[in-house]
């Protein structure tokens, strides 16, 4: 599936939800249904700066692609950067930086999460651009 | 009338939901009359204070020192001129503390502050210490979050100047016993600041009886207007303080060979003041002589937490009296980020984190709470809404 293809299949995933509190529950399952994160690779260096709770992201390179692995100590949080990695992990530097990240607007998560969260999802994006970048 | 109708921001929804505020431990409300002042004065009194001769500045000055005397009254503080306004309880702090380090600070010189301060009366003291090479002590909490008093006789050595609490701490809600530490602080000849930011709200407040030597509060948690502030201090320390601000309203002189500073309170509020907003705490006051003194809500929220598994309440008492109806718990096995986030979704604004007391958190073993606080115009209805929203939020995320 192509990175569009698969923003678009979340897009109506997420759009089969009217209630907020459904569409957390969504994001509650995909959080439960990441898979475990060493419990050594959660160090500050991997730390995502300005989330309430705390984000760890993993970035290795294999084949020329980007592999994200990722935990969260808040399982809504988890949710997302699960949404985030089965978008943009295993694809190329150059794939995620031709992406404009819009889909996440289409899903409408970065209104109606709290402000400290839209700020998380903000630098969720960011980390995984920079690392895009700096593996380009 | 009915309390609920003075505040239009309790008439809103949120999500489709009514609106249940529960974080008035940040912030509360405004009541119209609060809004009504603010804008009349905005509308129509418009000056700056003191200094021009003109109809509308002598109006406006009126406004703001009756407001100087509205506090002066509502803290029974002995002299209006001990009342200081300021922007809030942080600039409040600050002020103090820079003026205090100025006056009575020296090298070696210690300053106790309790484990349960908001940053907001720790961080400035840091700075101080730092500033003054002056050495910052730390008063311990116990398990239930209760201060140990007896812990204060021994940190206190001949070198202390200062102790600086909380009234009632913004995280664990329990009254501290003020007049207890100003009575021991006193004996050994020690200074006591109180952050008064929670106590303001939910205790009369009476400077003189609590015995303190400096008591700092902020107008927009006791439904006054946002931006305005009080410090209180004796007047016989006061004097003894420099400025921290140097500006216009705060010289008696000025020349190029040195100036001289304006007798109190001018002394401490350098330059525009807030015209409109100051004012707005001969309303506040008014309206928080008009709320209900009820602990129905504040029991019942107590004893439902208490019962609730996987709960952890953060300042427990087995005395009530001594408690406010403000809730930080843990919930095992749920972030309190993911909980807020649901219960916003709910219509319940709560607060997570940490609480700006990081230091706190630490010491309980926890990377955030999350906290009710109630206000006299939250109702049961209400109470019970948010213990339902909870429990809903709990089983979810489990």
């Amino acid at each position: 599936m192509t990175l569009k293809e698969k923003q678009e299949q979340i897009i109506e995933d997420f759009s089969l939800y009217d209630e907020w509190l459904d569409k957390y529950e969504y994001l509650i399952e995909l959080g439960k249904a990441l898979e475990p994160f060493p419990e050594e690779k959660k160090t500050d260096d991997r730390l995502i700066n300005g989330c309430q709770s705390r984000v760890w992201l993993d970035t290795q390179m294999s084949s020329g692609r980007l592999v994200f692995t990722a935990d969260s100590d808040a399982i809504i949080t988890k949710g997302i950067i699960s949404l985030l990695i089965s978008v943009y992990s295993d694809r190329t530097p150059e794939e995620i930086l031709q992406d404009d990240f819009s889909f996440l607007d289409a899903l409408g998560l970065k209104e109606n999460l709290s402000p400290t969260r839209a700020n998380g999802l903000v630098s969720m994006i960011e980390t995984i651009r920079a690392k895009a970048a700096e593996n380009e | 009338m009915n309390i609920r109708e003075q505040f239009p921001q309790l008439e809103r929804k949120v999500y489709g939901k009514p609106l249940v505020y529960l974080d008035n431990a940040a912030t509360s409300l405004r009541p119209r009359s609060v809004i009504e002042r603010w804008t009349e004065i905005s509308s129509h009194s418009t000056s700056n204070l003191h200094r021009a001769v003109h109809h509308i500045a002598a109006e406006a000055t009126e406004a703001y020192e009756a407001a100087r005397d509205a506090v002066r009254d509502f803290i029974n503080a002995p002299q209006r001129e001990e009342v200081i306004f300021t922007s809030g309880t942080t600039h409040a702090i600050n002020l103090a503390a820079w003026s205090i380090g100025e006056a009575f600070i020296g090298e070696g010189d210690e300053i106790i502050v309790a484990e349960s301060e908001h940053h907001s009366d720790l961080v400035p003291w840091q700075m101080l210490c730092r500033r003054k090479n002056a050495v910052l002590k730390r008063l311990k909490v116990d398990d239930s979050g209760h201060i140990l008093t007896d812990a204060l006789k021994e940190l206190i050595t001949p070198r202390t100047k200062l102790t600086c609490v909380a009234h009632i701490s913004n995280v664990l809600g329990l009254i501290n016993p003020i007049s207890e530490i100003a009575s021991l602080c006193h004996r050994n000849g020690v200074m006591l600041l109180v952050d008064g930011a929670q106590g303001i709200v939910h205790q009369s407040v009476d400077v003189q009886s609590l015995g303190c030597d400096f008591y700092a509060f902020s107008g927009h948690k006791m439904y006054g207007a946002p931006g305005t502030g009080v410090l209180w201090g004796r007047k016989d320390l006061l004097e003894q303080m420099p400025p921290m601000f140097g500006g216009g309203e705060m010289i008696e002189t000025v020349s190029w060979s040195g100036s001289t500073w304006a007798p109190l309170p001018r002394k401490f509020e350098a330059g525009t003041q807030d015209i409109s907003a100051v004012p707005c705490f001969v309303q506040a006051i008014e309206t928080m002589k008009q709320m209900p003194q009820d602990t129905q809500v504040r029991d019942f929220v107590y004893e439902s937490l208490m019962k609730m598994d996987d709960v952890t309440l953060f300042g427990t008492t087995d005395d009530l009296n001594e408690k406010v109806p403000l809730f930080s718990i843990a919930v095992k096995g749920a972030h309190h980020e993911d909980l807020a986030l649901i219960l916003d979704k709910m219509g319940v604004a709560v607060r997570s984190g940490q609480m700006c007391a990081e230091p706190l958190m630490d010491r309980f073993g926890v990377t955030g709470m999350l906290r009710a606080s109630f206000a006299p115009y939250n109702t049961m209805n209400e109470a019970e809404y948010f213990l339902s929203s909870l429990r809903k939020a709990i089983t979810m995320l489990k």
